[in-house]
């Protein structure tokens, strides 16, 4: 920690937005310190979670929140509203809310933003309520100047029911990690997007609901579920770092058995950015218990956005915090990224 | 169904370190063997490599990051360009590289124009779409030099020239087999500049110092099959060059590109950064190219940078060590704590071809197995 704090200059940097490494100092250092030591009796700000949670009777309400910014505002596979959506119904899920209470809706326009634009973004807010099953109930607008905000700021917060929590920090030694799908599809997507890169046709965002694929296995076997995340900004390789850091396990990775097009392949060679660092917007991992593992795994393969799930990784009690890498040619530690191989993906 | 290319093939990859295993065993003492390129840095610590390899087996990265043995007054020398109103196209590995007193990235930050070029034609480009004076800040192998001739060859705008930083292999590998205490016992030569070269360019260099010299692509099975023919040769005690990537590779190499880089640039001394000087190892334009040569064409005041106090962690950055082979990243205090891409204090964590950057972009620990 004491190497990104460092290389900060009093001013904030796109790396600290980035979902690595120096977002998580800058979060920890600047909002959990404090409003930890608020009274609150459940899951909150200190866990770092996806959200937070607190007991109702014999259910846990969960609430998270969400802004997206995203350049370009339409990429393939998506926009900014459809994002808006499903990254809240997803960090619900991830907790274990597959059952979407409500969701809130706040916009930040700029000025001269063409009305069109936004009655496409709000089209696919609505396609992407309904394939959640998730109302949105109240919301803001506000306009800024020109030039004070890039086009287009969405805020989302979702609340959900939950009788199953489950957080991030429940692995143990033992357990196998499975993903729910092909990576890296959304970040290169809107790489590819970004700067023009022409192979666009084969490159299509993963952005989409989790909360029903994710209720096919909670709903059916709960107890089997160790910890979950949705590997957005910094990708698997970030996500996983928290996981093994919060609970205090090694993960290796097989990264063989890492689901990947050869699509996604050809363009992170091209780049020369591993898909393993790359957000996804509709990809969850999943800690299963050991015995069980082969049955979540059919119970996901079975969804439409889990067909090509795989059991990926093993917890270990060796090198706590850290993932190792299985190549296949042999064994190395995955780096964490410090911040996004390319800033505002999501 | 994820492993497509035969030459990423993990079966075949452990028999061929049994291979390894069974003459490192036959050889029955330990053996060093060196590669001089970035790239091969890079495939190693990617996959993991280090850990099928015996423990008897050092493999050590020489100076083959063009960037990393860029020296410091070459560096100043495009600062001091820059800062006098020039504007300077370089490479983005450049950008950073920490000279006397300043980087180009902290010209540009304090004012001068610095265009990031992805090769030697798009700062032709440049020159052509202005007024300005532009200056092509040239570093790299014989690879990128034959780039950076046929531009030059090719009627570049009066307004364009060449600050040329490019260097020369195989001299440098002469230095390194001749220092003192050297254990190298081999090399593994870069593939891909040898298809521009030939494979043969290092005949009299086998010759000279009795070491085999093996030609090696850059996959996994490429870089293992050719560290087991290094290992034969060096078993057998016949030193010789053989081509291990004959798919890319000939004897004679590309003779167009070589005639190209030979008309344009003749083989100087020079210092490498970190390592020594190199005779015949810097790539200087001839006489006949003055007029393109920045040196020629420009008054560079590299005292004037002078007045600036250097950076006060430069003193502990063991580069020209690492680059040597003598000594490896996690040997160096800085690695990973003060010194990171984001924030280098060396140029081996600048570039993406430089051993600080490749390992820390790779977990950090060459080989897990050897420090679990």
């Amino acid at each position: 920690m004491t190497t990104t704090m460092q290389s900060t200059t009093g001013r904030i940097t796109l790396k600290q937005g980035g979902g690595g490494r120096a977002m998580r100092s800058l979060i920890e250092r600047l909002f959990v310190r404090d409003f930890a030591t608020l009274p609150f009796d459940g899951v909150g700000i200190a866990a770092m979670d996806d959200g937070a949670a607190m007991r109702i009777g014999d259910d846990w309400l969960v609430i998270t929140t969400d802004s997206h910014v995203i350049h370009p505002i339409f990429f393939p596979g998506g926009d900014i509203g459809r994002l808006s959506i499903c990254g809240t119904v997803n960090d619900l899920a991830m907790m274990g809310a597959t059952n979407v209470l409500a969701l809130t809706c706040s916009v930040i326009l700029e000025e001269g933003f063409a009305l069109e634009s936004l009655e496409a973004i709000q089209r696919s807010m609505i396609a992407a309520c309904r394939e959640a099953n998730a109302p949105v109930v109240t919301g803001d607008t506000k306009v800024m100047g020109r030039r004070e905000l890039d086009g287009i700021v969405i805020n989302t917060c979702g609340i959900g029911l939950t009788r199953t929590l489950v957080r991030d920090n429940g692995l143990s030694a033992g357990d196998r990690i499975i993903v729910t799908g092909n990576i890296a599809e959304h970040g290169l997507a809107v790489m590819a997007a970004r700067h023009s890169i022409g192979i666009e046709g084969d490159l299509v965002s993963d952005v989409a609901p989790m909360n029903s694929l994710i209720a096919s296995v909670l709903d059916m076997l709960p107890d089997a579920v160790t910890a979950m995340k949705d590997p957005t900004r910094g990708g698997v390789s970030s996500a996983l770092h928290e996981m093994a850091s919060k609970s205090g396990v090694g993960i290796v990775l097989d990264e063989r058995a890492v689901p990947v097009t050869a699509a996604v392949r050809a363009v992170g060679e091209l780049l020369g950015i591993d898909p393993l660092h790359v957000a996804n917007e509709g990809k969850a991992l999943i800690g299963v218990r050991a015995d069980r593992a082969h049955d979540v795994l059919q119970l996901l393969r079975a969804h439409p956005l889990g067909r090509n799930a795989a059991i990926i990784g093993t917890c270990t009690t060796e090198r706590l915090g850290s993932v190792i890498l299985d190549t296949g040619f042999g064994k190395r530690l995955l780096a964490e990224p410090e911040g996004e191989p390319l800033p505002r993906i999501c | 169904v994820t492993n497509e290319l035969q030459f990423r093939d993990p079966v075949l990859a452990r028999s061929l370190a049994a291979t390894l295993a069974r003459l490192m065993d036959e050889i029955g003492r330990p053996v060093a063997v060196m590669h001089v390129c970035g790239s091969h840095e890079q495939a190693i610590a990617r996959f993991g490599l280090r850990s099928l390899f015996p423990k008897s087996l050092d493999v050590i990265m020489g100076p083959g990051c063009p960037v990393c043995v860029t020296d410091v007054p070459e560096v100043d020398e495009g600062v001091v360009l820059a800062r006098q109103g020039v504007r300077v196209a370089t490479f983005g590995d450049m950008l950073r590289v920490p000279g006397t007193v300043q980087s180009l990235a902290d010209a540009q930050a304090s004012g001068a124009t610095i265009d990031i070029v992805y090769s030697p034609q798009q700062a032709a480009e440049i020159a052509r779409n202005t007024d300005e004076e532009v200056v092509l800040f040239a570093s790299g192998f014989e690879t990128t030099a034959v780039a950076t001739a046929a531009v030059i060859l090719n009627d570049p705008p009066p307004n364009f020239s060449v600050l040329s930083a490019h260097k020369y292999i195989p001299p440098v590998m002469e230095i390194v087999a001749e220092m003192p205490g050297s254990r190298v016992e081999g090399f593994l030569a870069a593939g891909h500049a040898a298809t521009i070269t030939g494979s043969a360019v290092f005949e009299p260099f086998v010759a000279r110092h009795k070491v085999p010299v093996v030609v090696a692509g850059f996959e996994p099975i490429d870089i293992l099959a050719g560290l087991v023919e290094l290992l034969d040769l060096i078993r057998h005690g016949t030193p010789r060059v053989v081509n291990m990537f004959p798919r890319c590779v000939t004897a004679e190499g590309n003779l167009a590109a070589q005639k190209q880089l030979w008309r344009v640039f003749e083989s100087t001394g020079g210092r490498w950064r970190g390592i020594a000087h190199v005779p015949n190892g810097n790539l200087r334009l001839r006489d006949e190219f003055a007029h393109i040569d920045a040196r020629k064409r420009f008054t560079i005041d590299l005292p004037s940078l002078w007045d600036y106090a250097p950076p006060a962690l430069a003193g502990q950055c063991i580069c020209g060590e690492i680059m040597s082979g003598i000594r490896n990243p996690n040997d160096c205090r800085l690695f990973n704590r003060e010194c990171v891409p984001e924030n280098p204090v060396g140029a081996c964590m600048v570039s993406n071809e430089g051993t600080c950057k490749i390992w820390h972009l790779y977990g950090g620990v060459p080989d897990l197995e050897a420090t679990a």
